[in-house]
């Protein structure tokens, strides 16, 4: 007996153990980094305060009736059941306490919805399952994708300390700027959340709201999709990385640097085994989560792409897919505005000549300007 | 024979089919709340041993269990059973079995539409349940069903329609019957204003059902069209608005939280005068607070919508009706605790369930202030907040309601008690069960972990261990609630028609158990 408790003690230690390494225990919201945030972190703490007190105010009396009104005691009942004043003043107490919380309420929502004047403008865009960034005046676009990779989810390897918070490519801000953001959807409803900003706006198909803030101390800060967008909404994070104004100049420069050459590469033309090796990694970071990265898909939900009518059919009709969409209603979308003419040219060759799908043939850049023009959706056979 | 038998029919004693076509066939209000009840009680393990598994996958960070489009099942099936096939008919139970012999009537107004809109629910349910073995799996949009990701989905998601159709128009049957039956076959004597609390709560939430389950077979038709017809209500790029959706689904959203709060709220009010030996307090006032919360509930509904992008004007009028709704809110919190005030207090389990479900309750109130305030609600909108808000409010509200209902009532309708040992034991593990899952949830949400992700970063892991430790003893301690009721049931002292020392109503006039037939003569109410 003795030993099976010395167990159940060792399991505990170990679990305690394992508690002080993985785990950090916040009680309150995340530090805020802007002003909307820093206001909404004391409303809540007020609120929290005058719920407090009421409930010690309410309950404190609760809990002497209950110990000193028993019938154990010896208490006998009373019989009163109505008063009138008593009761007109606790309908008039808590309605003034409401009114005195929500006047430096409203004034935060005023606050927050006044979106004039800003320093720069930053277009963002939810996919399933990623973020698009597009930087109005500067002419910088990019897609973000969770960076943590299949082995740690799969618990295969160590997780890393962002563990699901860590991006490919973060949005980068410089700091003390006033952002507006104008945010929307591209299939479903996303919401694109930063807590330390006090920034939550969803993103919604077809329309486009806007929030703003401006960030006041350089460091990065994390957030994650707040609104369910289906299968993999637990991982499209949010990484903005707030920076000094010299650091984000260098930044825009260096992303517009790769902006040319991909351009650059979009007149060229590659050999099968160049754009099946980018094209891997292009199917990774914008197929795989449907797909799968073994090409199976998930059968019922997403079709498979090893030995699909599509990937082993004429190459004109998949190019015609990945430009323009599969079938309406279903979750395959065109990725003719999110991936270059040569990133799509990758991804196709490489879906034709991956796992068992050996076509032996390859999509150049060229053929991808020429679906752009083509025919849309209606056009498109079946993708199932 | 056959004639010997019609005749002796014609003589108005119906011979009682037995077996499954007794309770196929039921037109009394006490098998159809047996029935109710039962049902309400199965898919309480069954919804719950998803959440079971939820827990589980969310032990610890990374995925183990389970894929997240199953996850995503999961939790949108535990939402959708727990509302529509737990809370709802089992206070509709309550209300067949309780209205009638509160009120002094033989019956419901129309018993075979009673037994029909019973027979629909587990249609419903089986059409629900047994999508997760269609194509694609089982409904995975969330239970709030929102467009175009609910556009997107399979088979099961037309199912979920068509079941939220039928468990729809059982709760329209069901509300007519318990209105028609509180107006029209009340015992001579017995005023609108003397009706107990539970009554008149039912009352008011019946037509608050009436009011909303057709907005929201509205809202889900669109769906269906949106999905299978071309039509595009909920699609920008056809002129429609996604956001128009919620701005439907939640004006059948927050009555329809009502729709599970007000019944509990009757429950309470008829179980702590009974163990404080005194009457209740403020009960015109309970009563027209009911009334004001039930028309109040109407124009709150975008406090769910902070976040989409609302003009403030709207956010500021939604903030504010939402925040006054916490006045008649407390209101009845007072009237409760200056029940007790000066009370002869008993602490039997109904009272038990009694007292911890106004403490927690109110917990969930809180909460619900915190979130009505528009920029906090921007921080905690779809956050484990708004998870440990709600169950404050459902668990420890609804649930715990019925828990002392059915304590407090169980013997009436059995003819025994119930072990009161065994039922303290099943209150602690439930109280601390309880809290242990959802308080530190506050906390997850407050620090930034959304709702509905089967994996996580990993500063969150320590709260999500202790909240799936409390799970399991949750979970675990509702079997023994269900060891606790079958045992009444089978045997057990014999209870008393009196039954509680301080419990008033027609209610303890008949004998316990209650006949299968009661006050087929109308008691006179002075």
């Amino acid at each position: 007996m003795k030993s099976m408790w010395q167990r159940v003690g060792a399991m505990g230690a170990v679990w305690a153990a394992s508690q002080s390494a993985l785990a950090n225990y916040a009680y309150n919201l995340q530090p805020p980094v802007s002003e909307v945030a820093r206001d909404v972190y004391h409303l809540h703490n007020v609120i929290m305060l005058v719920c407090v007190g009421i409930f010690i105010v309410v309950f404190g009396l609760m809990f002497y009736s209950l110990i000193k009104h028993r019938k154990s005691v010896g208490h006998k009942a009373a019989h009163f059941h109505e008063n009138t004043t008593v009761e007109i003043i606790w309908t008039i107490i808590p309605f003034i306490i409401l009114v005195g919380t929500a006047y430096p309420a409203a004034k935060i929502v005023i606050d927050m919805k006044n979106t004039s004047n800003p320093d720069m403008t930053v277009k963002i865009t939810g996919y399933q399952w990623k973020w698009g960034y597009d930087y109005l005046n500067e002419d910088v676009q990019f897609y973000s994708t969770l960076a943590t990779p299949r082995e740690q989810i799969n618990n295969t390897a160590p997780k890393d300390a962002n563990y699901l918070l860590e991006v490919d490519e973060p949005m980068v801000v410089p700091v003390g700027k006033r952002v507006r953001v104008l945010i929307t959807g591209n299939d479903v409803i996303h919401s694109w959340w930063v807590p330390a900003f006090g920034v939550k706006q969803d993103a919604i198909p077809g329309f486009i709201r806007d929030s703003w803030f401006t960030a006041d101390t350089i460091g990065t800060y994390r957030g994650q999709c707040a609104e369910l967008c289906g299968k993999d909404h637990g991982f499209m994070p949010i990484v903005v990385k707030v920076v000094s104004e010299a650091d984000y100049k260098a930044w825009v420069a260096q992303k517009k640097g790769t902006a040319r050459a991909m351009a650059a590469d979009n007149s060229k033309t590659f050999d099968v085994k160049e754009l099946v090796e980018r094209g891997e990694k292009v199917y990774q970071a914008n197929c795989a989560a449907c797909h799968q990265a073994n090409g199976m898909g998930l059968p019922g939900a997403f079709p498979a792409m090893n030995g699909s009518k599509v990937a082993t059919g004429p190459i004109a009709d998949h190019i015609n897919i990945v430009v323009h969409g599969g079938r309406p209603g279903t979750a395959m979308t065109g990725f003719a505005d999110r991936l270059s003419d040569v990133e799509i040219a990758a991804v196709v060759t490489y879906e034709r000549n991956a796992w068992d799908n050996k076509m032996g043939d390859a999509a150049q850049p060229a053929d991808i300007a020429a679906a752009r023009g083509g025919a849309a959706v209606a056009a498109a056979p079946a993708a199932q | 024979m056959s004639d010997a038998a019609h005749a002796h029919d014609a003589h108005g004693h119906h011979a009682q089919p037995t077996g499954i076509m007794r309770w196929l066939t039921t037109t009394n209000h006490k098998d159809i709340g047996s029935l109710y009840l039962w049902f309400s009680f199965f898919m309480l393990f069954v919804a719950g041993s998803m959440a079971l598994l939820i827990r589980s996958e969310l032990f610890e960070p990374g995925m183990q269990l389970m894929r997240p489009d199953v996850f995503n099942e999961l939790t949108t099936m535990h939402g959708l059973l727990m509302i529509f096939t737990v809370i709802m008919p089992a206070f509709t139970g309550f209300a067949n079995w309780q209205v009638p012999l509160m009120i002094g009537a033989p019956d419901m107004a129309f018993p075979r539409m009673n037994n029909w809109s019973f027979w629909l629910l587990p249609v419903a349910a089986i059409m629900l349940l047994g999508s997760f073995w269609l194509p694609g799996g089982a409904v995975a949009g969330g239970w709030t069903m929102y467009p175009p990701l609910f556009i997107q989905g399979g088979v099961s998601y037309d199912l979920t329609i068509l079941s939220v159709h039928i468990m729809g128009l059982s709760s329209i049957m069901g509300s007519i019957n318990i209105i028609t039956t509180i107006l029209n076959m009340r015992a001579p004597g017995l005023a609108l204003m003397k009706m107990p609390m539970f009554v008149w709560t039912w009352l008011i939430t019946a037509y608050l059902l009436i009011a909303t389950m057709p907005v929201l077979a509205g809202a889900v038709t669109m769906l269906l069209t949106d999905r299978n017809f071309g039509t595009h209500f909920f699609n920008a790029a056809g002129g429609g608005d996604p956001v128009m959706f919620q701005h439907i689904f939640w004006f059948f959203g927050p009555p329809e939280v009502y729709i599970l709060i007000l019944p509990a709220f009757g429950i309470i009010s008829q179980i702590i005068p009974t163990f404080s030996r005194k009457p209740l307090f403020g009960y015109a006032s309970m009563v027209y607070a009911t009334a004001s919360i039930a028309i109040l509930s109407f124009t709150v509904w975008a406090h769910h919508m902070f976040a989409v992008g609302m003009p403030v004007a709207a956010q500021l009028f939604f903030m504010f009706s939402t925040m006054l709704i916490a006045v008649p809110t407390g209101v009845k919190v007072f009237n409760w605790v200056a029940t007790m005030w000066k009370g002869s207090m008993t602490f039997e389990t109904p009272m038990l369930f009694a007292i911890a479900f106004v403490c927690l309750f109110t917990i969930g109130g809180f909460s619900g202030l915190v979130l009505a305030l528009a920029p906090v609600d921007i921080q905690l909108q779809d956050t484990y907040y708004v998870v440990a808000h709600f169950h404050y409010v459902l668990v420890s509200g609804a649930l715990f309601s019925i828990f002392a209902g059915i304590y407090y009532w169980l013997p009436k309708w059995t003819g025994h008690m119930y072990n009161e040992a065994l039922g303290k034991t099943h209150f602690w593990l439930s109280v601390i069960g309880m809290n242990t899952i959802f308080f530190p949830m506050h906390f997850l949400g407050l620090a930034g972990m959304p709702r509905r992700i089967p994996d996580y970063a990993l500063q969150f892991t320590g709260f999500n261990q202790i909240a799936t430790v409390g799970a399991f003893i949750f979970g675990f301690s509702q079997l023994l609630f269900l060891v606790l009721v079958l045992k009444t049931i089978k045997s057990g002292a014999k209870a008393t028609d009196q039954l509680w020392e301080g419990a008033e109503g027609l209610e303890w006039t008949v004998p316990s158990p209650a006949p299968y037939h009661t006050f087929e003569t109308a008691p006179v109410v002075k």
